[in-house]
């Protein structure tokens, strides 16, 4: 055999998003049901008493946001429970054994994960024109900044579940540093709200950012530039390339 | 007959430090059953896993079909199939999805007739449509063999095929084995058990604290097998063989208390006649006799104890 084995990559892929198929049910309402009650609760008892957040209703205000906050868990979760099962269940001896480069083992698996984090994230966007107005500035971008967002987050969730030894490992990031990080990140808020010292200690969470970014493509405007929400993300996906190609290459937690 | 794998100086120390393999080298050849024979943390598996990709060696090079396991590694594993010793599998998986994704991962084109004709030789087409889980732990081993025959390799590796296997299982496996080997594909298995080394292998190899004490062919190991130990014990002690006894393959044991004849059971006259007569013609009396069968367990006992000793 000659050249990249595609058939491999396939192969994973298929069997990624079969796992997925499992559940689909539960994989869909889940986004919908949680999308609901946040338009239900934020949008509709809070934001009629908040009106706009730098010209924008509130309700439209935290579509970038809900969809950011599940695209992150999604990515992590799908792509860490990916890689993390097959260690757990001992089917990897397969994977270790067969004529697949590094590359090709996270193209396939972070491809699979990163499909259904863009697909929860079209959903949820699906979701809020039912409660909302929305009118996306720039729509290409936003596509490309969730797929910039579930590709990162891939990479981020495949290295946690190469590094987790049980599963409250895995569950343990996502929720204990992600999820907050997400809330203090300006999903539901714009920073700019924030009196000081705050709005610059969040500076220094980089969710902000990526939120901030996603939010441009809707709106034309965030709270910091698109520079450097663009800058984090290139960031992100070149620290998490660069773990990986490490793991491969020490073998880390998957070869003895 | 050329070698499929070669395996030169291989060595390996895990991160505890505990050497796993010290320096073992073997060919195996192209069609053969070779049985890799050992008690438990020998060294089988470690070996096993080293060639299959799943350990980093310390040291040493293996090839298979001429490819190195690390520069030329997708040539290399291209051409194996490996079962390991525990039944891992995809439980919520259908059968035949198992088997085909394996085909895929191993970077070969769909081929639903191959797919089929492997299943219907391992009797688990019947049960293609059933989930993994839903079947029993001898249909299991199968799948995983399916799994591995999925991307036709021309080495197969079983590591303990009939660990926790019961007896009517194992003949099963047994028959399995000898019907793959047919298609031409090389086995290599590992085993504790040496009976399933008698039955099968063309070549054993025997492994002990990390190094191959003996590679020999069966026949050989059996004619070795198809001899017997006389034990003569003497009533009155004798100071030396006499020379009347040459004749015979003896050797005197126990201070004199003792003569041990070694014969082939196989053989038209044996000998064990004509020796205790000439032992009432020289006045050698004896109060007991025993014979033992010298099996492969004794050669392999003999050959760990030696070690120990050293």
């Amino acid at each position: 055999m000659n050249g990249p084995n595609l058939r491999a990559i396939a192969a994973i892929y298929k069997f990624e998003l079969h796992r997925f198929r499992r559940t689909w049910l539960t994989g869909l309402l889940v986004p919908v049901i949680t999308t609901s009650l946040y338009f239900i609760v934020f949008g509709g008892a809070i934001g009629s008493r908040m009106t706009e957040i730098d010209g924008i209703p509130y309700g439209a205000f935290i579509v970038p946001g809900l969809i950011m906050m599940s695209m992150f868990t999604e990515s992590i979760f799908n792509a860490s429970f990916g890689i993390y099962m097959p260690k757990f269940t001992g089917t990897i001896y397969e994977l270790l054994s067969a004529p697949v480069s590094a590359m090709e083992t996270v193209i396939a698996y972070v491809g699979a994960a990163a499909t259904k984090a863009l697909i929860v994230g079209f959903i949820i966007f699906a979701t809020a024109h039912l409660f909302v107005d929305l009118q996306v500035a720039h729509p290409f971008a936003m596509v490309g900044f969730m797929l910039l967002i579930a590709v990162s987050f891939c990479l981020f969730g495949f290295i946690l579940g190469i590094w987790a030894q049980g599963f409250e490992q895995l569950q343990v990031i996502p929720l204990l540093i992600i999820t907050p990080m997400t809330f203090l990140g300006g999903a539901f808020y714009s920073i700019h709200m924030l009196a000081e010292p705050w709005r610059t200690i969040t500076l220094f969470n980089p969710i902000v950012y990526l939120i901030s970014g996603f939010r441009w493509t809707f709106f034309g405007k965030g709270d910091v530039g698109i520079e450097f929400s663009l800058l984090f993300v290139g960031g992100m996906l070149a620290v998490c390339l660069g773990i990986i190609a490490w793991v491969f290459r020490t073998g880390y937690r998957l070869k003895k | 007959m050329a070698s499929i794998i070669e395996i030169k100086g291989l060595t390996k120390s895990y991160a505890s430090g505990f050497q796993a393999l010290k320096g073992v080298d073997l060919n195996i050849e192209e069609g053969e059953i070779f049985a890799l024979l050992g008690p438990n943390g020998a060294g089988k598996t470690t070996m096993i896993s080293i060639i299959c990709a799943n350990v980093r060696p310390s040291g040493g090079t293996v090839t298979v079909a001429g490819h190195d396991i690390i520069r030329d590694y997708r040539g290399a594993r291209s051409a194996i199939g490996l079962v390991p010793q525990e039944l891992n599998t995809d439980q919520f998986e259908r059968v035949i999805d198992t088997v085909t994704f394996s085909r895929g991962l191993f970077g070969k084109p769909r081929n639903d007739a191959y797919v089929e004709k492997i299943l219907r030789d391992l009797s688990l087409w019947d049960k293609r449509n059933n989930k993994i889980r839903e079947l029993s732990g001898g249909m299991k081993r199968r799948v995983m063999i399916a799994k591995a025959l999925s991307h036709e390799p021309r080495v197969l590796f079983l590591d303990e095929p009939t660990a926790g296997v019961d007896v009517e299982l194992r003949r099963d496996m047994w028959k399995l084995i000898g019907e793959l080997r047919q298609t031409g594909v090389t086995i290599i298995l590992t085993t504790h058990y040496i009976e399933e080394a008698e039955e099968m292998a063309d070549r054993v190899g025997v492994i002990n604290h990390g190094q191959l004490m003996l590679v020999e062919d069966k026949t050989a190991l059996m004619e070795k097998l198809g001899k017997k130990t006389l034990s003569i014990m003497l009533a009155e002690p004798i100071e030396a063989l006499p020379p009347e006894l040459a004749d015979w393959d003896v050797a005197l044991k126990a201070e004199g208390q003792e003569i041990e004849y070694l014969f082939d059971t196989r053989a038209e006259r044996t000998g064990v006649s004509s020796l205790l007569r000439k032992l009432g013609d020289l006045g050698i009396g004896y109060k007991d006799l025993n014979t033992r069968q010298s099996s492969l367990e004794d050669i392999f006992v003999s050959l760990v104890h030696q070690e120990k000793a050293a």
